[in-house]
């Protein structure tokens, strides 16, 4: 008798995505789907995912879903949540919607502590657009709207999310993951599943990064991309737990 | 229930709650500010939620989310405030959406003045964001029609599935009158089956979207939303004929408080011996064309009034169809014009002048 070891998570339909290949988003989406499955939360959770690479997001989930404008889906989701406190909501924004559009929007959700969600995929980058600069590309690295490198004398340091909301007073759970070997994604998974128990307990507002990428954009291999994060990304954004509820904050 | 003497915003506040509304998210501006004031102390008396949003942009998004839950709710602002919010109107039209929000009037553009105007009458009724939709629009001319426009408001919003606005100005949040709410029958409406409440297998996946990347099925949501408002047009229309009964050569067109005043002025002229007959719209957008129309064959000429530079004279226009000579008297930036001076302007039109600039 053979045993089913590894299948896909009921919470992930059975379809191809539109993803490049080396992308980090269908091992992020896959990480969502087995919480969601592990937690029994399905018929209750609702994602959210705006204008960026993942705005089909919800052709890939097997929930309900709204797709947003862009950077605002933490108000969207703010606006779900109070509505329906007794949903499991979920936003899945990208670094440009973020960091740059939503600033205004991540920022007082966190503060205000809504119970919801927020996985933040960060690859420097512009995705869907087709690879401008972001807030979070990093110092020289050249995009199609920095064809000289990201000058931060004109353009300053990239923003780092997980320092900037950690520095708010509110409860919350605030971490950064990464998708570059095997051992980070399984500690990514140990980190937004971290985040989702917060929210089914409704303690507090949970944010997990994930230093993500983008290979097409970046000109690289996937292989090369996976080097680059390692390399580039990981001394300017470091990993670990930045603020918890729980006081087991750890960096790396 | 007995008349209570209410200030207009906080009666259209009140009159939310008893529709059932018990989600409100804003963002402070003048000249609507009791609006959330008075619910960020009622709601949480009736189990509701009241937040304060980091901005207009924001509160329209949290109306998407709650909207898209399956959940009444509502906002309020003025002009610089709702062009911030257009982004989510779109959305939340494209998406169809039921969701009430409230424009109380100042004068624009930019940061304008804080006195009532109409001077946001082509934002609200040319469709407030960008694509191809409108939204239903209410213009109430007293504090007491408010309260009951805002109650039909939420009956509008879930019947056709969109944004539904009850545009007062300045004047009508402000003062304050007797109100009487009352109570009514719940509306019989469709089961929100489309709401993203958790998918429990017993429906297909509810998606709460307005992206259509195939330009048929985009160009179909499209037709699907101008059927909505051709229901409107056939179905909602709400206008009043003041002194219409008789014969009279000039038919006033004014909405909201400037016909209120207009009201005043045709009495003032009754007791000279002058017939002079008022229409006035109450929704904006679908706009009552042949009602105008009927309304304006009985009179020689058509005399527009507005607190603005005229906005509303565009769907006059359209709607005499070149059949009346019209004529337009505007004041705005936050004056309000006086009976007398619209006085002067009807007694010019009866000589056959025409009417002042300003």
């Amino acid at each position: 008798m053979s045993k089913v070891v590894f299948k896909r998570p009921k919470a992930l339909l059975p379809v191809t995505t539109h993803y490049c290949p080396g992308c980090s988003h269908g091992i992020v989406h896959r990480i969502i789907a087995e919480c969601i499955d592990e937690l029994g939360i399905q018929e209750r959770t609702v994602g959210i995912a705006p204008v960026g690479c993942s705005v089909l997001a919800y052709n890939y989930f097997n929930t309900d879903f709204f797709e947003a404008s862009h950077g605002r889906a933490p108000a969207v989701a703010t606006g779900a949540k109070r509505a329906r406190p007794d949903l499991i909501i979920f936003t899945y924004q990208g670094d440009g919607d973020l960091a740059s559009i939503g600033m205004a929007e991540i920022v007082h959700s966190c503060n205000r502590g809504e119970k919801i969600t927020v996985v933040f995929i960060n690859n420097t980058v512009y995705g869907m657009t087709g690879g401008q600069m972001a807030p979070t590309t990093m110092p020289g690295q050249v995009t199609t709207t920095s064809p000289y490198g990201r000058d931060v004398a004109l353009m300053g340091w990239p923003i780092r999310m997980c320092e900037l909301l950690s520095s708010l007073k509110t409860e919350g759970f605030i971490a950064r993951a990464s998708t570059h070997s095997t051992k980070e994604i399984i500690k990514t998974k140990k980190m937004i599943k971290k985040a989702f128990e917060l929210q089914v307990a409704n303690r507090c507002f949970s944010f997990v990064e994930v230093l993500s990428t983008c290979p097409t954009n970046w000109g690289m291999t996937p292989k090369q991309a996976q080097q680059r994060l390692l390399k580039d990304m990981i001394p300017y954004f470091p990993l670990g737990i930045f603020k918890s509820p729980n006081g087991d904050e750890s960096k790396s | 229930m007995a008349k209570t003497l209410m200030k207009g915003n906080e009666a259209l506040a009140e009159a939310a709650i008893m529709a059932g509304c018990k989600l409100f998210f804003g963002y402070p501006i003048t000249p609507q500010n009791e609006i959330p004031e008075y619910l960020s102390r009622r709601l949480p008396e009736v189990g509701g939620c009241y937040l304060q949003a980091e901005s207009e942009v924001a509160a329209s998004n949290m109306l998407y989310g709650a909207a898209g839950v399956g959940e009444r709710v509502f906002t309020s602002s003025s002009g610089p405030g709702i062009s911030l919010m257009s982004e989510g109107l779109s959305y939340i039209a494209g998406a169809q959406l039921p969701v009430v929000l409230v424009n109380i009037v100042r004068g624009g553009p930019g940061l304008g003045g804080i006195l009532p105007a109409q001077s946001d009458y082509s934002q609200a009724t040319r469709g407030i964001g960008h694509g191809d939709f409108r939204i239903l629009v209410l213009a109430p001319s007293s504090v007491q029609e408010a309260a009951d426009l805002i109650m039909d408001a939420f009956d509008l919003a879930d019947k056709y599935r969109g944004p539904v606005m009850v545009m007062g100005d300045g004047m009508i949040g402000q003062m304050m009158e007797p109100v009487e709410f009352k109570t009514r029958k719940k509306a019989k409406l469709p089961p929100k089956t489309w709401a993203a409440t958790g998918y429990k297998g017993d429906r297909e996946r509810s998606i709460i979207n307005s992206l259509y990347l195939d330009p048929l099925k985009l160009e179909e949501n499209s037709w699907r939303l101008k059927a909505g408002y051709d229901a409107m047009a056939r179905d909602e229309l709400r206008w009043e004929l003041f002194n219409c009964e008789g014969s009279y050569d000039v038919l006033i067109a004014a909405y909201g408080s400037t016909a209120r005043i207009c009201k005043t002025v045709i009495q003032m002229l009754k007791k000279r011996g002058i017939s002079v007959g008022l229409f006035r719209p109450i929704t904006l957008f679908p706009y009552p064309n042949k009602q105008l129309y009927d309304a304006a064959q009985k009179a020689k000429s058509v005399f527009c009034v507005e607190m603005s530079t005229g906005q509303m004279l565009d769907d006059v226009k359209i709607a005499l169809e070149g059949t009346r000579p019209i004529q337009f008297y505007g004041r705005t930036g936050g004056i309000i014009p006086t009976p007398d001076e619209i006085i002067r302007q009807i007694e010019k039109i009866m000589k056959g002048e025409e009417v002042d600039k300003r």
